[in-house]
């Protein structure tokens, strides 16, 4: 293709991914430097016949022509990356000398918003994706023994938890174990504690927000495995039993290595979700004991306040947590590329 | 078929009747929490959350004292009705309808040109589309806020629908570059030769033949309309809201209202276009689900 019918054909795609995702991730970095101006004050001495008072107020005439001049607002450099509700430099040089072993140095980082946030993000995603891959395997192992019409069905309710919107399927979810819904209920009679709350304990606020991820990424590796297994060699398999190996050595052996490729696509496109994780922690209303880098941007976006700028320095950080998370593959793809020239 | 082929021995009976275990476990946890909220959702708030009985949410037992028979639509009556959630129906229709049609359009071109061109800068449209797929959309929110503030685009529903489209695109391009690459390249080339210009052989030889990539792809596109709650909420006002931001502000206002039942209703209506959407095109999303992998 020449270059110039090339250039037209992207035009369209590569104007509305400059406008809405390049230049926002430029003007993002530009307000992670920034701060608001604060209000101009100005103290006026106010004299009466029963004396002077001096009263301070805001000169908005002054404000206004600050906000003018300099839209951008006040230059901080990196002090918002720094400050309490980021990386928390200070609080975590104090804490790092007052401490006595690491555990509690670490016990009182995770106090801290953004530390907080950052454990519970790495902590799902580490946990969620390998979950979700043992068992989407093993379901997939399963599901292809079915007839064909028993497959369809078990595929169509496969599907539902992933294709449901995540905020819905976990509102479904947290009903359900709410003390009085049916698995709280159960839960209840199960172990004997009629006062047991999910909701209660950070632990089990964890735990419920793990099993959700799980429940909601599961279809995905399932029906990607299951798709692979479709093209398994055949004779491999069956030279394989007359060698005597048992179906766990020929899971080992033989199927693992042939879907290999789907394994690390599976886990690629996993660790991206999960590290965005953001609308469970919405929907099971479980900022008390969880909150994730996704949901400290959110929740410094809304409401009345809007702060931009906190909203923006979580931002930057969170893009450089999913770069590292991705540079293995992305230096990767660098490297056959270099090798292919 | 790796499991029935040597049921002979005592082992792997055994760890067939795990295995079908673990499947109907599955589908069982799978379908359960949807049946029982649709159920659910016919019933008044003490059935649905009982504290007495948990029977109760499948007998109906309030609900007929209340209204003499174990099924009601208050709950519906309540939500679309007195909550007004057909507004919110009729903005994600709109938003989803935009969204599919421009995201196609464009996407169609850009991955066209990717999908048969082999310059250097194609490798690289191609990795930066990987690493914007990568990042979560609400970290460019706070880009758009303080333009679409100062120009007066903030809250209204074509501007959501514009920056939804963008955010999708790297997606969009992505799956639509794989079904092309899947189009042999010699349909275009015996066109051009027989005196067709690029533009030309794209409308009359590939167009015909790209349906069912293009179909796949729209249905992933319109679930990425649909689903989305983190950049909807903060983009619309709250008379434009979609779905899923007004399920959410549900959430906060019924249950001090004691209205809860609206929003179990809110939620399974918007299940319901799902659900249907998975009955009809199951096969279709399978096959976009594993095309990128398989591709990969």
């Amino acid at each position: 293709m020449k270059h110039k019918t090339f250039f037209w054909f992207i035009l369209p795609t590569f104007l509305a991914m400059f406008f809405f995702i390049t230049l926002p991730i430029i003007s993002v970095t530009i307000q992670s430097f920034h701060t608001p101006h604060e209000n101009v004050l100005i103290t006026v001495e106010n004299c009466d016949p029963f004396g002077c008072k001096k009263a301070t107020s805001i000169n908005h005439e002054a404000t206004q022509k600050l906000k003018k001049n300099n839209p951008l607002g006040k230059y901080v450099g990196l002090d918002i990356y720094f400050d309490r509700g980021h990386l928390a430099i200070e609080q975590v040089k104090n804490l790092w000398s007052n401490t006595n072993n690491f555990l509690e140095f670490l016990k009182l980082t995770a106090d801290l918003p953004f530390y907080k946030a950052l454990f519970f993000t790495l902590t799902f995603t580490f946990t969620v994706t390998p979950i979700m891959l043992v068992l989407g395997l093993l379901i997939a192992l399963g599901v292809d023994s079915f007839n064909q019409k028993l497959k369809g069905l078990i595929i169509f309710f496969s599907l539902l938890p992933m294709i449901v919107t995540p905020l819905i399927g976990s509102i479904i979810l947290f009903w359900m174990i709410d003390s009085r819904g049916i698995v709280g209920n159960f839960l209840q009679i199960l172990f004997e504690d009629p006062g047991l709350s999910l909701k209660a304990s950070t632990f089990l606020t964890w735990i419920m927000l793990i099993v959700y991820g799980v429940w909601h990424a599961i279809p995905f590796s399932f029906i990607v495995f299951y798709a692979g297994l479709q093209t398994l060699p055949k004779d491999q398999i069956e030279s394989a039993q007359i060698d005597g190996a048992n179906t766990f050595q020929q899971t080992i052996h033989i199927i693992i290595p042939h879907i290999m490729p789907l394994i690390t696509f599976v886990t690629l496109m996993q660790l991206m979700d999960n590290f965005r994780v953001f609308e469970p922690i919405v929907g099971f209303n479980a900022e008390a004991h969880a909150t994730s880098l996704s949901w400290i941007i959110f929740n410094d976006l809304g409401g009345e306040t809007r702060q931009l700028s906190a909203a923006a320095t979580s931002s930057i950080l969170t893009i450089f947590g999913i770069i590292i998370l991705l540079s293995p593959v992305l230096i990767k793809t660098w490297k056959e590329f270099e090798f292919k020239k | 078929m790796i499991f029935n082929s040597n049921k002979s021995t005592k082992n792997s009976s055994f760890t067939a009747i795990i295995i079908y275990f673990l499947i109907f476990l599955w589908v069982f946890v799978a379908a359960f929490p949807f049946i029982w909220t649709f159920w659910g959702s016919f019933k008044v708030e003490l059935d649905f959350f009982s504290i007495s009985n948990w029977t109760n949410a499948i007998t109906g037992k309030n609900t007929e004292q209340t209204y003499g028979s174990p099924f009601t639509f208050i709950g519906y009556h309540g939500a679309w009705v007195q909550e007004e959630f057909w507004k919110a129906f009729i903005n994600t229709s709109l938003v989803c309808f935009f969204v599919v049609i421009t995201s196609l359009t464009i996407g169609t071109l850009g991955a066209y040109a990717l999908s048969r061109s082999n310059f250097k800068y194609t490798f690289w449209l191609l990795i930066m589309a990987l690493i914007f797929r990568a990042m979560p959309p609400i970290t460019l929110v706070a880009g758009y806020l303080p333009p679409f503030f100062e120009w007066n685009l903030w809250g209204t529903l074509p501007t959501t629908i514009i920056v939804l489209v963008s955010i999708n695109q790297p997606f969009t391009l992505w799956m639509l570059h794989s079904f092309f690459q899947n189009i042999p390249k010699e349909l275009d080339e015996s066109a051009k030769v027989d005196g067709c210009s690029q533009y030309q052989a794209f409308g009359h030889v590939i167009v015909p033949v790209m349906w069912p990539g293009i179909i796949t792809t729209g249905l992933f596109s319109f679930l990425l309309a649909y689903n989305d709650f983190a950049v909807t909420s903060m983009l619309l006002s709250d008379e434009n809201r979609t779905m899923i931001p007004k399920i959410a502000a549900f959430l906060g206002t019924t249950y001090t209202e004691g209205n809860v039942m609206f929003a179990v209703a809110a939620v399974v209506s918007a299940t319901v276009p799902l659900f249907i959407l998975i009955m009809f095109f199951q096969t279709k999303l399978v096959s976009g689900l594993t095309q990128g992998a398989v591709k990969g």
